[in-house]
């Protein structure tokens, strides 16, 4: 019972970054109908952001407010240099984006490879391997506090949304990118905002992971796979959506690496993955509609 | 029997009725038109004949049998051609390549489906731009090119959803004509339109729907003096 | 018979290379580009002509040498029987996750090939019992010259584009390219789009199945991170298909040519040519550059896809227009 109890703790506890992951993802594939496959690449950047800072002696929590303005900054110059553009370009080649995504991604990790090696890095702070009980459950410091703040930003994520005049564009080049632009929405601007705050959100997740992470150029691709089982666990551009695949993809991660075995850990995801197609093409929200 | 029939077609999106009901019958030659203000559930109902919705309930019976649980493919196999009111060209093949694309639906050989693409393309007069680009084509053409590429389908029923819509005058004459030399071939229409003297002029009986209900049923001239098609066309004060 | 001559000449070059040029580097590369031709070949049909683009080609390509590895690691088969079923098997893998993804609109088939290499990457590392896991697969060459290889290549490539070029001109060919240029439309033509999509992908991933089982009968070894390599296989591959020219017939030839020799660039480093800066500037600086720059492949491959997709987006063959009045202006300006 311990370990099922533990086991599900740790997995929840995964599951809300990841849900801070998705919902980044989401944003973007929301607005913009794509898959953002340099997620987990941009996440990379964060963390070696934090480690930089780490090196000068910053609180990884605090650099996360380096971190998320900086990710937002090169997510707007990546959505209006490299994704925009392709608006325009009259090409066969099907799903250009997406695939222009695979090539900033393999950008961005070789150019921190370039610059700081293969080499792991560890972020260890006090806290870091710090753990408290509850009963006979541990939970790891880094990672409880990691989760609250996870909550936090999803929280105010939502109050975006939904109160602030360019969450409501947001929304609405969402759901109707045409009737938006009759409304006025400057729909350009809006996929900018929105890459760049998708990019800011997985950022935070990537400071928020540095501490508990071994930091490293390959860890992105990963958590580009991550990112997108979450997306279509929670289905295609729904935000709630996001939320439940983290944390069904951290429970079973979680569930699989006690009860089956820690080298299935990368498999989990995909199978995931498949089963989803296979049972529920379109995700979790297919479940909300009639 | 009748040559084909919709039975209480019913479809629901999410938790609005499309379509709440509607049922027709077409005899073989006929031309039926489709009437009804935007909104009002004719698409949907070409949708559900050509299998592109499944319908929430309700039955499509052609020739005796039910279609409407059959994939849109089988349907054009069947003999239901139809075009689209947004058109979808296929838009980096050539004319000639889109109809030959239709063709090969009813033909064997590469030099069948060539050779009924290009008695299709005369028939409906497209053999100048034949060779362009169906992109390139103006709206005019675009439509005619929706047509064509039904027509090489060799279907015994048309579904033709506003074919005239966004064309200038002399383009409306043309595709009038073509339309009846179309029923004139034998083809069973039936043609959702908005312009009401292309509707009134070819039609032989008339089908309208509101809020996808049918409100009148008749010849022309019956369901010109409707006074619930008059209400949802004009509103109620002219009525 | 005109329009198939310039084919034929190059075809008859092709064939009589070995004959004229005997060193084993140069021979070894022209094996490279012959196997990447028929990669993709088979990648273009699927995504330029079909519109379905795989992200995940490794998958069938590492299908297919394994299958020709396997045989021979445990039945003490020839691997070349492998050549014979490695492109069935890869067909088997990837039809599955076709009639699945193919129900879906949107990048389902991209991200689902993306994610069964990785299933299959990791599989084959774990099940060492069956696969020898990351120590991979040995095998005796059959060979020692490398011109019989050759010729199996020579001979793959030009079925292989003889085969997907005859498809793309009849039914199927009109069928692809319709359901890429609008599926909703290719259904009301009678199209059965599912089905149709299918027989695209099980013809790519036969040909790249084969292309694999290949690899392993001429290298010898194999092991999960060469052969479901995302850059190396998977990403080569879609690069390969859209430097020469999405959709069209000659591209993929194109790209292998020019992807094959970027990548010898980098791992060569530039031929030897930064080598010998570093040794006769003498300097170290210059030697660890060089260092970097022979290892900065991916990033040169990554970059590469974010150029060409902004620059050239329908590569070299189907931009030629562009590309021609691009210098011909340059010469009106000059």
């Amino acid at each position: 019972m311990d370990v099922f109890l533990q086991t599900l703790v740790a997995g929840v506890l995964k599951g809300g970054l990841y849900a801070l992951i998705g919902i980044g993802m989401t944003l973007i594939m929301g607005v913009m109908g794509i898959i953002n496959l340099a997620h987990g690449q941009l996440m990379m950047v964060a963390m070696y952001i934090t480690y930089v800072l780490h090196l000068a002696g910053v609180d990884p929590y605090i650099s996360l407010f380096v971190a998320m303005p900086g990710l937002f900054l090169i997510g707007c110059l990546i959505q209006h240099y490299l994704l925009n553009p392709l608006l325009k370009v009259e090409t066969i080649l099907p799903e250009n984006q997406v695939l222009m995504t695979v090539g900033i991604g393999m950008v961005l990790t070789e150019v921190v490879r370039f610059i700081f090696k293969s080499d792991y890095k560890s972020v260890s702070t006090g806290y870091s391997n710090a753990t408290f009980f509850l009963g006979d459950i541990s939970f790891s410091v880094a990672l409880v506090i990691s989760f609250f703040i996870a909550i936090a930003f999803t929280v105010a994520m939502f109050f975006f949304l939904i109160k602030t005049d360019i969450g409501r564009s947001i929304r609405a080049t969402a759901q109707d990118k045409d009737a938006a632009v009759l409304m006025g929405v400057n729909t350009g601007r809006i996929t900018i905002v929105t890459f760049g705050l998708g990019s800011a959100l997985v950022a935070a997740a990537g400071s928020l992971l540095a501490p508990v992470f071994y930091v490293f150029p390959d860890i992105g691709g990963p958590f580009t796979a991550r990112a997108f089982i979450i997306t279509i666990l929670g289905g295609l551009g729904s935000t709630v959506g996001a939320i439940f695949g983290g944390v069904t993809l951290g429970l079973a991660e979680s569930f699989g690496a006690t009860y089956i075995s820690m080298d299935y850990e990368n498999i989990i995801g995909m199978t995931i993955f498949v089963l989803v197609l296979l049972f529920l093409p379109g995700g979790f929200k297919r479940l909300t509609k009639v | 029997m009748a040559f084909f029939q919709v039975e209480k077609l019913v479809k629901y999106f999410g938790g609005l009725a499309a379509v709440n009901g509607v049922s027709f019958q077409v005899e073989k030659g006929e031309i039926l038109g489709l009437i009804g203000p935007n909104g009002s559930g004719k698409t949907t109902t070409f949708n559900m004949i050509s299998g592109y919705h499944r319908p929430t309930s309700g039955r499509v019976v052609f020739k005796g049998g039910e279609i409407h649980q059959l994939p849109t493919h089988r349907i054009c196999k069947l003999g239901i051609g139809r075009t689209f009111q947004v058109v979808k060209p296929l838009g980096r093949m050539s004319v000639l390549d889109n109809v030959i694309a239709a063709a090969y639906s009813r033909a064997g050989s590469p030099r069948e489906a060539r050779g009924l693409a290009l008695e299709t393309i005369r028939f409906c007069g497209m053999d100048a731009v034949k060779d362009q680009l169906a992109k390139s084509l103006p709206i005019a053409g675009r439509k005619r090119l929706e047509i064509a590429r039904a027509m090489a389908t060799k279907p015994e029923l048309l579904l033709l959803d506003e074919t005239a819509a966004g064309l200038n005058p002399t383009e409306l004459l043309d595709a009038i004509d073509l339309i009846k030399k179309i029923r004139e071939n034998g083809t069973t229409i039936i043609i959702i339109e908005h312009i009401m003297h292309v509707i009134m002029t070819i039609s032989d009986r008339i089908h309208a729907i509101n809020f996808g209900q049918t409100i009148g049923e008749g010849t022309p001239q019956e369901v010109a003096q409707n006074k619930a098609v008059i209400e949802a066309y004009l509103g109620t004060d002219y009525a | 018979m005109k329009k198939n001559l310039v084919p034929l000449i190059v075809l008859a070059a092709l064939a009589a290379f070995p004959l004229v040029v005997e060193h084993n580097y140069y021979l070894h590369l022209m094996i490279l580009f012959l196997m990447w031709v028929v990669i993709g070949s088979a990648w273009n049909l699927i995504a330029g002509y079909t519109g379905q683009v795989s992200f995940g080609d490794a998958a069938f390509f590492g299908s297919g040498a394994y299958a020709a590895g396997l045989l021979s690691h445990h039945l003490q088969l020839s691997a070349w029987w492998g050549l014979a079923i490695g492109g069935f098997v890869a067909v088997a893998v990837g039809m599955p996750f076709g009639w699945i993804c193919f129900r879906m609109r949107g990048a389902y088939f991209a991200l689902a090939t993306l994610a069964l290499n990785e299933v299959l990457r990791h599989s084959a590392a774990i099940a060492e019992g069956f696969t020898g896991g990351m120590v991979g697969i040995l095998i005796m060459p059959t060979f020692v010259s490398k011109v019989p290889y050759y010729y199996v290549a020579l001979a793959l490539a030009a079925a292989s584009m003889i085969s997907i070029q005859w498809i793309v001109h009849a039914k199927p060919g009109y069928y692809f390219v319709s359901i890429r240029e609008d599926q909703d439309a290719a259904e009301s033509l009678g199209i059965d789009t599912h089905y149709y999509k299918m027989l695209s992908l099980a013809i790519a991933a036969f040909w790249t199945g084969v292309a694999g089982s290949l690899y392993m009968n001429y290298m010898g070894f194999i092991d999960p991170d060469v052969v479901f390599s995302l850059h190396d296989i998977s990403i080569m591959a879609i690069l390969v298909g859209i430097v020469g020219g999405v959709g069209t017939v000659y591209g993929p030839a194109v790209g292998a040519f020019i992807m094959v020799t970027v990548q010898e660039l980098f791992r060569s480093g530039f031929f030897g040519l930064f080598e010998y800066l570093g040794r006769a500037t003498g300097s170290a600086a210059v030697e660890s550059m060089a260092k970097t720059i022979t290892g900065a492949h991916v990033l040169g491959f990554g970059i590469l896809v974010v150029v060409v997709i902004l620059v050239l987006p329908n590569g070299i063959v189907g931009d030629w227009p562009k590309i021609r009045s691009a210098f011909s202006r340059n010469k009106i300006a000059a």
